[in-house]
């Protein structure tokens, strides 16, 4: 299946990754609405790119079955049946399924591949796993 | 759909139909009671007035209320007037939070004749507040068995006869679910309330609060376990209550300030996934967590509550219950429950009984029934444990009750009060799980022996001593019931706090009110009686929040956060008292702290104890412990712990045991802990606002503002 894999080193936090996402998927360009995420580490020593790698450990704990995986591999939530109860946030490995306070369902990277396309570094690209 | 099904669908019957259109829900009040009356099929609804709202808050609180206005102080529990009250609480249907889907159920009890209320899971609550109503009350009686239909989708509510068999909860939820829903799918989308042929021969009936698990593809029960709720229900003629929601989502609850609460909710969240398979494995073993440390430190009930540990009790210990539990399930009763705590043994077939040899799903065993049923009968076997947990469900009987009544029979047995010939040829010495489950199937199908055993133990004494010549004082000192209510299931003989976390409480003697084991005996923090006392006015009044609410108390202290390292009042965990303050104010848009909380708590708290008062119950005598709850009480068991006891009476009581016989060290022991008991009760009441005979003081009330003038009315008889 294809990820957003990353390269630190190379990311320069200027933010274009966040700024398509939200802006694609939300309509807006706020930060915190992008369900790829970069900042930097709290020591100061590097930076940190949060996105899903499609594990999957979400799955399990949906009550309400809205979270599968496709053919394809992506982890996908079904925001219909979604409760908003983020039990998928609390679980997560890597802290990349997102809510954000005007939400009442919680978002994530399905892997579209816009991001990668507008890093100007290769910091992130997709990556077959 | 399945032949059952399909002849229910066709004998509907509507006897009573009401429209609605379903109000909307505003920081999580619907604003209005939906009442219904089985004696006259009258269906109405009611306005929430500003008033219950700001005094009772909702559940227990609103139970409470409605309650006392409907009977008087001569109703009995089976008089047309009394009323099932079932109210969510204001924060119960948001999905953020763990342990927010709880519904509370009041009635006048079977067992107690005073006031009963039960705290209890499912998916029934939240779906029945979204479809417009804070509170159900369901008055007066049928004349046939009837189920009431909410269906909160297209505003009706309707009382129907349906041809269906009640005697098995587990069925009857299934049956009726599929007759609700349109698809496999939208079972999901109901909730049944139902009890069994338990709760109609016995006074120790349940409700049991469906919720769909669509992993299962099954309808699941948790209970409203407490005091003979079912039976009221089934006295009144209720099959079932079924309710139907289907619009179900994160904003239902309509709160004042969603983000706070999921932000308080996620932290939560995290913290279970980060510290529960380190801590207490809510999410592995649930509640049978408990198994194992309580037998460690003498607190598991064994052998009628003699006991508080046993060489075989690894039989049922918390890994082999959990080896029996279908792992890696979000076993939540309410739906964002990151706890998940009510854990199912899939595909388990019962040995005997109607569902002999059928694969059935059992909800549990939990912790009280595995002590109740198992180690106080003195049954280790976890074969028995889950089935006789199976069929107490289904039958619709309460298993700490049963389990505690069944304990107390065996003791009689083996004392020679009863016999063979007595019990039907029942051989119920400890450790016979087959004559045990022989009487659990007699008490779920009204016959033998178990038609007897469901009267419940404060009458089983009566009838023992009348029938059967039985000492009614050794059965006194060894029934283990207050005010009627059967004991569940922790050891409390070395912790006096918890003696009084029993007795003092207002419907009898369950752990929900205070469970102050460990804080007092095995951490001492509760060194002197004014400790004690704060901890019996603080733990009750907090844990009575939870049902104004609609709250579990679990994911209070069954995850600790890592703030509680530095915390100077851990036993609190203060930063979990404070979500709930934050999320109380994130629903209501109101700005209470967590003085205020307890004051919210003390009002309803202290009304229930009037209403008590109301009903001829409620002062100091009615607070009284069985000595098996307090001390050893036969010889035998003093000398199963002797040197402890020898010990206390050294450095305690001041006496030397060497030379002294058992029956004088008994005697003694009884003596100091008696005196105990007795001045704790004083320094408790002193710290409540209560009179020497347990009666709430008059400025007490004024102060609180639950001073109305027929709250007063009572309370002057007792001045």
């Amino acid at each position: 299946m294809n990820i957003v894999g990353t390269n630190v080193k190379e990311c320069t936090l200027c933010g274009a990754c966040e700024t398509t996402c939200s802006t694609f998927y939300f309509k807006e360009d706020k930060r915190h609405k992008s369900a790829i995420q970069v900042e930097e580490l709290a020591d100061k020593q590097g930076t940190a790119i949060k996105v899903c790698n499609q594990c999957g450990d979400c799955i399990e704990v949906c009550p309400v079955l809205a979270i599968r995986r496709t053919k394809s591999g992506v982890v996908l939530i079904n925001k219909k049946l979604c409760v908003g109860c983020f039990n998928c946030v609390g679980v997560c490995p890597t802290g990349t399924m997102f809510w954000h306070e005007d939400l009442t369902e919680p978002f994530k990277c399905i892997a579209c591949a816009r991001c990668t396309k507008e890093c100007p570094t290769e910091a992130i690209f997709m990556q077959e796993v | 759909m399945s032949g059952v099904v399909e002849k229910m669908r066709a004998s509907r019957k509507v006897l009573a139909e009401y429209k609605y259109k379903p109000a909307q829900i505003e920081r999580g009040y619907a604003g209005k009671t939906l009442y219904v009356n089985l004696s006259t099929k009258n269906i109405e609804s009611k306005d929430v007035t500003q008033q219950m709202k700001d005094i009772f808050i909702g559940g227990k609180g609103f139970g409470l209320w409605y309650l006392w206005n409907a009977v008087k102080p001569e109703t009995k529990w089976n008089d047309p007037e009394n009323e099932i009250v079932i109210s969510p609480g204001p924060i119960a249907g948001i999905t953020q939070y763990p342990g927010s889907g709880k519904s509370l159920v009041v009635t006048l009890s079977p067992l107690t004749n005073s006031v009963m209320d039960s705290n209890v899971g499912g998916y029934f609550g939240p779906y029945f507040k979204f479809s417009g109503w804070d509170a159900l009350e369901i008055q007066g009686k049928a004349d046939k068995d009837v189920v009431l239909f909410i269906d909160g989708d297209n505003g009706r509510v309707t009382i129907e006869e349906v041809d269906l068999d009640p005697s098995a909860s587990h069925l009857l939820s299934e049956q009726l679910t599929e007759l609700m829903a349109e698809s496999e799918q939208d079972r999901k989308n109901v909730s049944v309330v139902s009890s069994g042929s338990g709760a109609e021969h016995t006074r120790v009936g349940i409700l049991n609060f469906s919720f769909y698990d669509l992993r299962r593809k099954a309808a699941r029960l948790k209970q409203a376990g407490r005091g003979g709720i079912g039976t009221v229900f089934r006295d009144k003629k209720v099959a079932a209550l079924v309710v139907k929601f289907s619009s179900l989502s994160g904003k239902s609850n309509n709160p004042a300030d969603p983000a706070k609460i999921a932000r308080t909710g996620v932290k939560i969240t995290r913290e279970i996934n980060k510290f529960d398979d380190a801590q207490f494995r809510m999410r592995q073993i649930g509640t049978a967590n408990l198994m194992t440390p309580m037998n460690d430190y003498d607190l598991l009930p064994v052998h009628n509550f003699k006991y508080g540990s046993h060489k075989d009790a690894v039989g049922i210990s918390s890994e082999v219950l959990r080896s029996r539990f279908t792992q890696k399930m979000p076993d939540g009763c309410w739906v964002g429950c990151a706890l998940s705590c009510c854990k199912a043994v899939d595909d388990f077939v019962p040995k005997t009984g109607p569902f002999k040899g059928k694969k059935v799903i059992v909800d549990g065993p939990e912790y009280e029934n595995a002590a109740g049923l198992g180690s106080n009968c003195g049954i280790f076997d976890p074969d028995y444990v889950i089935e006789a947990n199976f069929y107490c469900d289904t039958y619709g009987i309460d298993t700490i009750s049963t389990g505690t009544i069944i304990a107390f029979i065996m003791e009689c047995y083996e004392k020679g009060i009863l016999n063979k010939e007595i019990t039907g040829g029942l051989e119920l010495n400890f450790g016979n799980a087959e004559a045990a489950m022989e009487l659990i199937h007699q008490m779920g199908q009204g016959s033998g022996f178990g038609k007897i055993a469901g009267q419940g133990v404060r009458r089983l004494k009566k009838i023992f001593a009348e029938e059967y010549g039985g000492d009614p004082v050794f059965m006194q000192d060894i029934g283990m019931e207050n005010k009627g209510l059967e004991y569940s299931q922790y050891q409390a003989k070395e912790s006096l706090a918890q003696q009084g976390g029993y007795a003092l409480t207002n419907k009898g003697p369950q752990h929900d009110e205070a469970w102050l084991i460990f804080m007092d005996m095995v951490n001492n923090q509760l060194p002197t009686f004014e400790k004690k006392a704060e901890a019996l006015h603080y733990f009750p009044m907090f844990r009575t929040w939870f049902g104004l609410q609609g709250l579990c108390k679990l994911p209070w202290n069954d995850i600790i956060p890592e703030s509680n390292a530095t915390s100077d009042s851990p036993e609190k965990i203060p930063e979990h008292v404070q979500n709930y303050v934050d999320l109380f104010n994130a629903v209501t848009g109101k700005n209470i702290d967590k003085d205020e909380m307890i004051r919210q708590s003390e009002r309803v708290y202290n009304f229930q104890r009037v209403f008590n008062l109301r009903l001829g119950f409620g002062t100091r005598e009615h607070d009284a412990a069985p000595y098996r709850a307090l001390g050893p009480v036969t010889e035998e068991e003093y000398e199963s712990r002797q040197e402890r006891y020898d010990k206390q009476l050294k450095e305690d009581v001041g006496i030397n045991p060497e030379g002294m016989s058992t029956a004088a060290k008994v005697a003694a022991m009884r003596k100091y802990r008696q005196e105990r008991y007795e001045t704790l009760i004083d320094v408790v009441y002193k710290r409540r606002g209560w009179t020497e005979n347990g009666v709430p003081k008059l400025e007490h009330l004024k102060d609180l503002g639950i001073d109305f003038p027929e709250v007063v009315e009572v309370v002057k008889k007792h001045l």
